[in-house]
């Protein structure tokens, strides 16, 4: 008995030993099964260490040391979301609120929070867990453990009117969430999506968000992820795309506030003729510590892709971007294009840049580019001559280093958001 | 006439080389060799150790080697697939029979000539050209020196490894390990323990030295690993261009060749290492072949500049990453690469950038090219420390496909520590446009000749900084290489 007492728990069993008290039976049993399996997967598993690869510039040891709290914490009725919009669903550490959510249903289009689709969605029920990455750990822990998270469903056909916003709120002390998304986008249908994660709480906060998204033919979506939490919060997030022929798909992550972010966004090509793009904004600061991983794998030929990532460095953050375009053998005629533009501000702040391309298909064009250097003093001269002061010089060069990014971003209301952030950001930087 | 003559002889020649494009240099020497048993332990690195009456230090510095290969495991991260040499059904050490001391060709093994002469690089010619001295090294043992004297007048010191630790004991003691220590990795490790032979060549202060600096490497015996180490010094104010070129013979067996190379370039020295690999790829099946797996490592002092060529296009299964550490303030690396794999070759190679002083440069342009079923994989990091500030990188790397069933990829790493440094890297992978075959067809060329003259435009950048003798041959073998892998 003493023995047992003493015997010291691994990292990974007192991490999950978070969980052991949630009761999930409310799940009907087929999703209850994918638990159990994610469950069991988990065993076989281990929390990343300095020596993966995969995980190489990023420790999370601090992460997975914290103990955390699970549960719905209360948050503030007349919170500032800053959602113009007619459909958005919030959650607060995972857990659905409808006080703060609203809804406006549209014709051929659900919208809803996971936990009702698992009762009502015939395509969930299908495709639900079919695209997570089973020896991911992160992954895995979401699977068998998400609490809540939105559901997306498009009919065949239908462009979506409104902006689907889903708002991902940490609060209380310590709050631990694994929000699951899952959208489904019908052949020919379109949307746009924002997803939103802040924080109403100061300190630690672990969030571990997963997204499963299919896009089928000629469907179109579009998501913009904005991470502005606290700079104590941790964020882990898998992002899984499936898209079918013909389709177009963009995802920006905008990356403004957190200490430290993963996002890994992983893209399955699986028709002819789809366009991808995948755009990253870090604009990091204090400890911040942001790492984009994206894999793009060209299943098909004649299919396009394009990845920018910009990311700009103060204080003493550290930015990290590893992207890798995989070409399979039959992906003739495949375009990628892949480029990562950083700045370092400070002597204290780090990048860490690895674009990567594996190909086995030989009539392709693929490329790929990334410089990491500072502001061009000379162009700071130039417009210094002409009578701009020294700060709204530099301002307006981060401004233009980061426009193109702002404008792949489809929806306006966030465009100005984004703006207006980089604008008080960098309007008295030194 | 003559000379129309003589061209449409070279023209022969080469069709018969590309028509035939067996593997050329695939014959066995027969000398008997010393071998020593099967396997690696303490009693074998006592046994090289005491085969080549190395003094107590080396032999202490081999076993804390061997101690720390064993604690080891054999890397997994790279891009290959190869079935794993068997460490212990290996020979370590294998000589041609100590002869006594040669003075002259004459004095040589006739048999060992006409190696030589099969390779083209026959002694007797090479010595009367100037400008090469050869120190020719057939499995491990160096047989032979040439332009010693010449290059003794300058106080150049330029022998095998074992001469150099019988006869000038503290400079190698003073540098061997310096630049990669035996931790450094399994191979290094291993090369550390059981190294045979090799060079070393030492230029003292300010003397520059007045002609290439040329080594053929060549392994010859079946099953015999094939451990080199060169150590290269180039003391303050000198300039020394070293050339590396191997041949090997045919074999059934892949071989492991486990070589490290070591470069230290003083305050102001320049040192240009040049090399040509054309080990045995393996039979077109896939069977057989090199396994190359070298650490290359140069360490810049202040305003030092180290330059690595090579261009690869043999051996089976390569991993080699030849890199700089740019230590002392305004050093320069550079590295300029070629790699042709074809058939079932796999090479994973690339350059390492390590910028530890202020105001550095380095630059890498790496060109890969890959034909038949081969994977081409360039790896590289470039690194600028914290404290290493207004560092400079450029890199390029551009890959080639040849047919669709190669592979092409690239692992660049880049890590920047301040705000003052600009790192560049960008990276294409293509095949050759239609349209400029069609365009050469059209003027007259068929599609191989017209392949040619693409592949050396492309590779036209590195080529140029390889010394005239090693252009030309590296153009050919180009050619060779890549021959009858369109269609």
């Amino acid at each position: 008995m003493m023995l047992e007492a003493t015997v010291k728990m691994s990292n990974k069993e007192k991490f999950l030993s978070h969980y052991g008290m949630i009761d999930f039976s409310h799940d009907k049993e087929s999703f209850v099964e994918k638990r159990r399996a994610a469950e069991k997967a988990l065993k076989g598993l281990e929390f990343p260490t300095s020596k993966t690869e995969y995980w190489k510039y990023t420790r999370i040891n601090k992460l997975i040391r914290e103990s955390y709290q699970l549960g719905p914490a209360d948050v503030d009725s007349d919170i500032d979301l800053s959602v113009p919009t007619k459909n958005c669903l919030v959650f607060v550490n995972g857990y659905y609120t409808d006080e703060l959510s609203w809804t406006e249903a549209e014709a051929g289009i659900d919208f809803m929070p996971l936990s009702e689709a698992k009762e009502k969605s015939d395509k969930l029920k299908g495709s639900f867990d079919s695209l997570t990455k089973k020896e991911e750990i992160f992954s895995m822990i979401n699977t068998a453990y998400h609490q809540d998270g939105a559901y997306l469903h498009l009919k065949k056909g239908k462009a979506a009117e409104s902006v689907y916003y889903i708002v991902n709120i940490s609060a209380g002390n310590q709050p631990m969430s694994n929000p699951r998304n899952f959208i489904y986008l019908e052949e020919g249908s379109s949307a746009k999506v924002v997803m939103k994660h802040i924080s109403a709480n100061e300190g630690n906060s672990f969030t571990n968000q997963l997204s499963e998204i299919f896009v089928e033919k000629n469907a179109n979506l579009e998501i913009n992820k904005l991470q502005s939490e606290n700079d104590d919060a941790y964020q882990i997030s898998n992002d899984e795309v499936s898209q079918e022929g013909s389709s177009q798909f963009k995802m920006n992550t905008i990356s403004l506030g957190g200490g430290l972010l993963r996002n890994n966004l992983n893209l399955d090509l699986n028709g002819e003729h789809i366009e991808s793009w995948m755009n990253g904004l870090s604009l990091l600061h204090g400890k911040q510590h942001v790492d984009h991983h994206t894999l793009i794998h060209h299943r098909e030929p004649n299919c396009v892709s394009h990845e920018l990532y910009k990311t700009i460095a103060d204080d003493a953050s550290t930015g990290v971007f590893n992207g890798k375009v995989f070409v399979h053998p039959i992906a003739q005629k495949t375009n990628a294009y892949q480029s990562n533009a950083n700045m370092v501000l400070t002597d204290d702040a780090s990048i860490y840049s690895k674009p990567e391309l594996e190909i086995y298909a030989d009539d392709v064009k693929c490329s790929h580019g990334s410089t990491t250097g500072q502001m061009d003093e000379e162009a700071i001269f130039y417009l210094r001559s002409r009578g701009i002061g020294k700060k709204k010089a530099r301002a307006v060069l981060l401004n233009a280093f980061l426009t193109d990014l702002v404008e792949q971003i489809g929806v306006e209301h966030l465009r100005e958001e984004v703006q207006s952030v980089i604008d008080k950001k960098y309007s008295g930087v030194k | 006439m003559e000379n129309q003559k003589k061209n449409m002889a070279s023209e022969e020649e080469l069709l018969e080389e590309i028509t035939s494009s067996e593997y050329k240099y695939g014959f066995v020497t027969n000398i008997e060799s010393d071998k020593a048993p099967k396997g690696l332990s303490e009693e074998i690195v006592r046994f090289i150790s005491a085969k080549k009456n190395e003094p107590e230090w080396l032999l202490e510095y081999r076993l804390k080697s061997l101690k720390i290969w064993e604690q080891m495991t054999e890397p997994e991260w790279a891009h290959l697939k190869y079935p794993k040499p068997d460490f212990q059904d290996l020979h370590y050490y294998s000589a041609p029979k100590k002869k006594k001391e040669l003075e002259s060709l004459d004095e040589v093994d006739p048999e060992l000539l006409e190696t030589f002469e099969k390779l083209g690089i026959s002694l007797d010619e090479q010595k009367r050209l100037t400008g090469v001295a050869v120190d020719a090294v057939i499995d491990s043992v160096s047989v032979k020196t040439t332009f010693k004297e010449k290059l003794g007048e300058l106080g150049i010191i330029f022998c095998s490894f074992s001469e150099a630790v019988q006869e000038h004991p503290e400079l190698v003691r003073k540098y061997l390990g310096t630049v990669v220590p035996a931790s450094d990795n399994f191979y290094a490790a291993l090369n550390s323990a059981v190294f045979t032979d090799g060079s070393f060549c030492y230029i003292p202060k300010g003397v520059r030295c007045p002609m290439e600096l040329s080594t053929y490497f060549r392994i010859n015996e079946a099953n015999t690993g094939q451990f080199e180490r060169t150590l290269v010094v180039a003391d303050e104010d000198s300039y020394v261009s070293y050339l590396e070129g191997c041949t090997a013979p045919m074999r059934d067996e892949n071989q492991l060749h486990a070589a490290v190379v070591e470069l230290i370039a003083l305050d102001r020295a320049e040192i240009k290492y040049s090399t040509i690999q054309n080990w045995y790829p393996g039979s077109k099946e896939g069977k057989g072949g090199i396994y190359n797996f070298v650490t290359k490592r140069g360490l810049c002092m202040e305003d030092s500049k180290i330059s690595w060529t090579q261009v690869e296009t043999g051996s089976a299964v390569t991993w080699k990453y030849p890199g700089c550490v740019l230590k002392g303030d305004r050093s320069i690396g550079e590295f300029y690469s070629v790699a042709v794999t074809a058939n079932h070759q796999q090479a994973d190679t690339g350059s390492k950038m390590l910028h530890v002083g202020k105001n550095t440069k380095s630059t890498i342009i790496s060109k890969g090219i890959s034909a038949g079923q081969a994977n081409n994989s360039y790896r590289g990091l470039v690194k600028i420390n914290k404290h290493a500030t207004n560092s400079r990188n450029f890199t390029q790397c551009d890959s080639l496909l040849m047919g669709n069933k190669c592979g092409a990829h690239t692992f660049p790493y880049i890590e920047v520590d301040n705000s003052s440094s600009q790192v560049e890297h960008e990276a294409t992978t293509s095949k050759i446009g239609e349209d400029q075959i069609f365009y050469c067809k059209q003027r007259g060329m068929d599609e191989e000749t017209a392949i040619n003259l693409i592949v050396n435009g492309y590779c036209k950048e590195v080529l140029n900084q390889l010394p005239m003798e090693f252009a030309v041959e590296a153009q050919k073998l180009l050619e060779i290489s890549l021959e009858g892998s369109v269609g």
